[in-house]
């Protein structure tokens, strides 16, 4: 049988079978067809899982009202109520553990979000009560005259 | 094939075909989703409600740790500016992390632009995600499957697994994904899925004030992201590409690509 036909044909086989050997090897064993079939649903099972556990960060405004009751029942009955208390006071994850962990943002920037004028005639920007930043007191920051917690200008 | 046996044939296949075309204009998309109790999460985004304020974008850096000054984002808002002439100018500064604050809109390589106020048509937001397409090319291209789908819809991505090789970057028709600077392997939105697995929104969902974006199930007849969909004017963006998108808009018009 030695000729120069078998001779290459076995180390084509040789390497195959290695191949196959450090597939199963290298292939995690959860390594599958999911409920989609094989063109939308071929994964590694567990990942789904991993993905779940991932960590929440923001907590939300009912998070915050577990402690701060009065603060949030008051807030959320002015105009900027439906603003998340996070939006502006940070990410509550870690906090209350790490109260330091909450960067609260005051800059103007962020108040400009919402209220810098824009003409935005098909949009609900244009409902907004809005600034021209360059003219409206620049350089300062808003919550030195209106208070975030409520903006209502009747009551500053 | 004699002419006999032809016209035999052609009028049971035309008999045949219509029972099949009636029996489609019956289906009513209740019944299908009925008898489907599973989840199946959808988006809805309401452009008129979006004031382009960019938290959504904001908090979804944060939550999902996609580095914050890096000029890459999992969700973003778009800006489009309609002129009375019919030109059409739109921007998304740094994918509206920020907001828009500012009349000029980012032209990239040309410059700031600022359209005088009279000269305004339309202008509104369009906030922008990954689709969780139902028939998602990203993942019929990733060779190695690490890009896969959920039995309830989302699009997720093994991180373990990916190699990098940038084809569902290349696949996707929307653009939504990206290679992440920090883990150096495919990224893009999966619906927050460890939150809304949770019972949770998702976190730019939580974040905006104005309820312009919401998550729901578009299996449970009394969801409000079901109920918007099966009733109101609801467009999807590229619907010519047979991805079947689950990221539904209302108030979308043909200058929204
Ligand atoms: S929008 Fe793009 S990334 Fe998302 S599922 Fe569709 S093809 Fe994939
Ligand atoms: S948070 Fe809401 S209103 Fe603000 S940009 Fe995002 S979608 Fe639009």
């Amino acid at each position: 049988m030695k000729n120069h036909v078998w001779r290459p044909l076995f180390v084509v086989i040789g390497l195959v079978v290695i191949i196959l050997l450090i597939r199963m090897a290298y292939v995690p064993a959860d390594f599958g067809v999911g409920e989609r079939g094989y063109m939308y649903g071929f994964h590694r099972q567990g990942n789904e899982q991993e993905w779940k556990e991932f960590q929440v960060k923001y907590r939300g405004a009912a998070y915050c009202a577990e402690c701060h009751e009065e603060n949030s029942s008051e807030i959320s009955a002015s105009g900027h109520g439906r603003i998340q208390c996070e939006n502006c006071h940070g990410a509550a994850f870690g906090h209350p553990e790490d109260p330091e962990s909450l960067a609260i943002d005051r800059s103007r920037e962020l108040c400009l979000r919402c209220h810098a004028a824009l003409v935005t005639p098909s949009s609900g920007r244009a409902q907004l009560p809005g600034i021209d930043a360059t003219q409206h007191n620049p350089g300062m920051e808003c919550s030195e005259c209106h208070n975030p917690h409520n903006p209502s200008l009747e009551e500053m | 094939m004699k002419r006999r046996d032809f016209l035999k044939n052609s009028l049971v296949f035309v008999s045949g075909a219509s029972v099949c075309a009636s029996a489609l204009e019956f289906l009513d998309p209740r019944e299908v989703l009925a008898a489907n109790p599973e989840v199946r999460w959808a988006f809805l985004v309401n452009t008129h409600k979006c004031v382009g304020c960019g938290f959504c974008v904001k908090a979804c850096k944060i939550e999902n740790e996609v580095p914050f000054e890096a000029n890459v984002t999992r969700t973003w808002v778009e800006r489009y500016v309609i002129k009375r002439d019919g030109e059409v100018v739109m921007d998304s500064p740094k994918g509206a992390r920020d907001g828009f604050t500012s009349k000029e809109l980012d032209q990239g390589a040309s410059g700031m632009r600022r359209i005088p106020d009279e000269e305004i048509s339309q202008a509104f937001f369009v906030p922008k995600l990954c689709n969780q397409c139902q028939n998602p090319p990203c993942v019929q291209v990733c060779p190695v499957g690490a890009t896969y789908q959920t039995g309830d819809g989302v699009v997720l991505v093994d991180r373990s697994w990916c190699i990098g090789c940038g084809y569902c970057i290349m696949g996707c028709p929307y653009g939504v994904r990206f290679f992440h600077p920090v883990e150096k392997v495919a990224e893009k939105c999966n619906f927050c899925y460890h939150r809304i697995t949770k019972g949770m929104n998702t976190a730019c969902v939580d974040a905006c004030p104005f309820g312009a974006r919401l998550i729901g199930n578009l299996r449970d007849p009394d969801d409000p992201v079901a109920k918007a969909v099966m009733t109101q004017r609801v467009g999807v963006l590229r619907d010519e590409y047979g991805t079947k998108p689950h990221v539904f808009y209302i108030g979308l018009n043909k200058e929204v690509r």
